[in-house]
């Protein structure tokens, strides 16, 4: 286990309270100036030397996003936006940085935005986490009434604002350029890319974007130093992340733990053991709704990091673990992540659009066994139309976490679903047409 | 997507109050000039606020030509955003998450509790026209699933009975106090805390 004076997040249960002077005690903006003033290439080295990935689901390295920033600020200003519009289901890590630790994000925007040359910070906070932003919020007051944002700040000479802009309710904005629409005040559909938002971002500027979490464990890394923090984890898999457990065990919680952990070990130590027993088990999620879940007889051995993961064909994503034990219908489960899916596209690409909502249909038919038997291959070949051909990953999103259920529990679906094909029998069966969205005034 | 459709009865006129007003220019100052349609979504809020709860489309009218920006396009935003209501709720509006999380934690026991204290069926008033709620996708609490949303506030590790308690307490007028219903601190894991040990001691 990680020991406690490597964590980094030190108040995440709000043990000792989230405001500024509280914050300074913890160590937050101690010797902020110090760190600017080494200059910019030594903090993109220092985070590349640290090997952080992004911990918004995609794990980028961070080093290398913040380089693509141009060197010079040509006519048009830089910008650096915080993603906050954690939404994946399973993932509730951010509401705890927002609402415990907004000092620490404060301060990793002062530095991130000092290394990628923005004097003005946005920071995207999902709606629903309202009363958490108010928090943030409040943070940020304290922060420029000690001068630590705004005009010089921290006495660095640099200048930062920092700005809250509250999403309202689509997952969507997640996904980075969707989240630059939706700033600049469009519906949130994603953007083609080339150009990346590092060229042509917000307000058609050179924009880096980055999680939270990523940002608010920048400080830590330069005071400790990248070699602190790339020697916890394994090679390109290091530092620390915070873990949501939730699910079918017995202490759901967020706990901060050195990448690499054994499933098994942050199930069975942290979470209190699967309800019902280990044996009980029947799988889990590893990464937030959009990863393959990950069937038992995997789940002893696993190692939680991005590329052990990946070679399981599924991922770290946001690392919100969903366990999911024996009482529960998988495919049910799986019918209502792709309803999910269904109500959060956007609706700009066909394939995912439409797709969504078959997917949902046919798990839907699938978990009470109205499915004929060739539609399970069928299923199977959606979720291959889907996946990419969308203009942003949702459309891998959406379709992985059936493609898990049908490389792992494929039989049962099969047993479940007997019928020859709906032709020969001729079942009558509403769910062909999507119900909810016939107008019955009409 | 989500089928999104305003209401059917409309008031004629829409206008922000004095104090809408200065909150909507703070907001406007945010952004860089020229740049006045990034306030939208914050403006709809603040017309969702001060109307009961939920944007008529006057105040789409009123909010494009305050930012000088087609209606059209403040239109195709609130009908985006699932968090815009654009016909009339509850002046306590209850929102319960059922994705998957909280779902396998017994999130149908709330949507029960629901039916029977608020409506049979979401989006409907209660008898006394206080309350409405709906079903939600992923509110962001999994560790604390199930859970459910009462206007700004979570409500967290909830179950049927706790849930109706909650309930009753809204409709009877009463503010019930927000957070984990099952007594825990944040999201620490309940009395099965291995981690930042010296630190919950140190502050007793």
């Amino acid at each position: 286990m990680l020991q406690d004076k490597d964590r980094i997040f030190k108040n995440l249960y709000n043990d000792l309270g989230s405001d500024v002077l509280s914050a300074q005690k913890r160590g937050d903006w101690a010797n902020t100036k110090e760190l600017i003033s080494k200059g910019r290439e030594w903090i993109i080295n220092e985070i590349k030397d640290s090997q952080l990935r992004g911990r918004g689901g995609a794990g980028f390295p961070t080093g290398l996003k913040w380089s693509f920033a141009p060197k010079e600020v040509g006519s048009r200003p830089h910008y650096l936006v915080i993603n906050g519009d954690e939404s994946e289901p399973g993932t509730c890590k951010d509401r705890d940085i927002l609402r415990f630790e907004p000092h620490k994000l404060i301060e990793g925007c002062l530095i991130a935005s000092y290394a990628v040359q923005a004097h003005v910070c946005y920071i995207y906070i999902r709606g629903e986490y309202f009363v958490d932003g108010q928090k943030l919020q409040n943070a940020i007051d304290e922060a420029y009434k000690k001068n630590l944002i705004g005009k010089n700040a921290s006495g660095t000479g640099w200048d930062l604002d920092i700005f809250i802009h509250y999403g309202a309710g689509a997952y969507i904005c997640g996904e980075e350029t969707a989240l630059l629409e939706s700033i600049e005040g469009n519906k949130g559909q994603p953007r083609l890319k080339p150009p990346f938002p590092a060229l042509i971002g917000l307000y058609g500027c050179p924009t880096i974007i980055n999680n939270v979490e990523t940002i608010a464990v920048v400080p830590t890394i330069l005071r400790r130093g990248g070699k602190w923090f790339a020697s916890l984890g394994r090679e390109k898999n290091t530092g620390t992340k915070i873990f949501c457990i939730s699910g079918n065990v017995n202490t759901p919680c967020n706990v901060e733990e050195e990448m690499n952990i054994p499933l098994k070990e942050l199930i069975e130590v942290h979470a209190g053991g699967v309800i019902g027993g280990w044996d009980n088990l029947q799988a889990v999620i590893p990464g937030g709704s959009s990863m393959p879940l990950i069937p038992k007889e995997k789940c002893e051995t696993l190692t939680m990091d991005f590329d052990s993961l990946m070679a399981e064909k599924s991922g770290l994503g946001t690392a919100g673990v969903v366990v999911i034990n024996k009482d529960q219908d998988i495919i049910k489960c799986m019918a209502r992540i792709a309803r999910f899916y269904k109500h959060e596209s956007c609706g700009q690409c066909t394939p995912c659009r439409e797709g969504s909502g078959w997917m949902w249909r046919m798990l839907e038919r699938m978990a009470k066994g109205e499915a004929s038997k060739d539609e399970v291959d069928m299923l199977s070949d959606v979720t291959k139309q889907i996946e990419g051909h969308t203009i942003c990953a949702f459309g891998e999103g959406s379709s992985w976490p059936v493609q898990g259920l049908l490389r792992h529990f494929k039989d049962e679906i099969k047993k479940r679903n007997k019928f020859d094909p709906i032709v020969k029998e001729n079942k009558n069966i509403p769910y062909l047409v999507d119900q909810h969205l016939l107008d019955k005034n009409a | 997507m989500s089928l999104r459709r305003p209401a059917k009865e409309q008031p004629e006129s829409f206008q922000f109050s004095s104090s809408s007003l200065d909150a909507a220019n703070k907001i406007i100052a945010k952004y860089p000039e020229g740049k006045q349609q990034s306030a939208v979504m914050a403006l709809l809020y603040i017309a969702q606020k001060q109307n009961n709860n939920w944007i008529p489309l006057a105040a789409m009218k009123y909010i494009a030509k305050f930012l000088n920006m087609p209606y059209i396009k403040v239109y195709e935003v609130a009908t985006f955003y699932s968090m815009y209501n654009l016909s009339p709720v509850g002046k306590f509006f209850v929102q319960v998450c059922t994705t998957t999380p909280c779902m396998i934690r017994g999130a149908n026991k709330l949507v029960e509790a629901c039916k029977e204290k608020i409506s049979e069926n979401e989006s409907e008033l209660s008898n006394d026209k206080s309350c409405s709620w709906i079903e939600v996708e992923c509110l962001g609490a999994c560790v604390n699933a199930p859970m459910m949303q009462i206007n700004d506030d979570y409500f967290e590790d909830l179950n049927k009975e706790k849930t109706l308690k909650i309930l009753d307490k809204v409709l009877n007028g009463e503010t019930p106090k927000p957070g984990s219903y099952r007594g825990r601190v944040n999201n620490e894991p309940e009395n099965n805390r291995k981690t930042l040990l010296d630190l919950k001691n140190a502050s007793r």
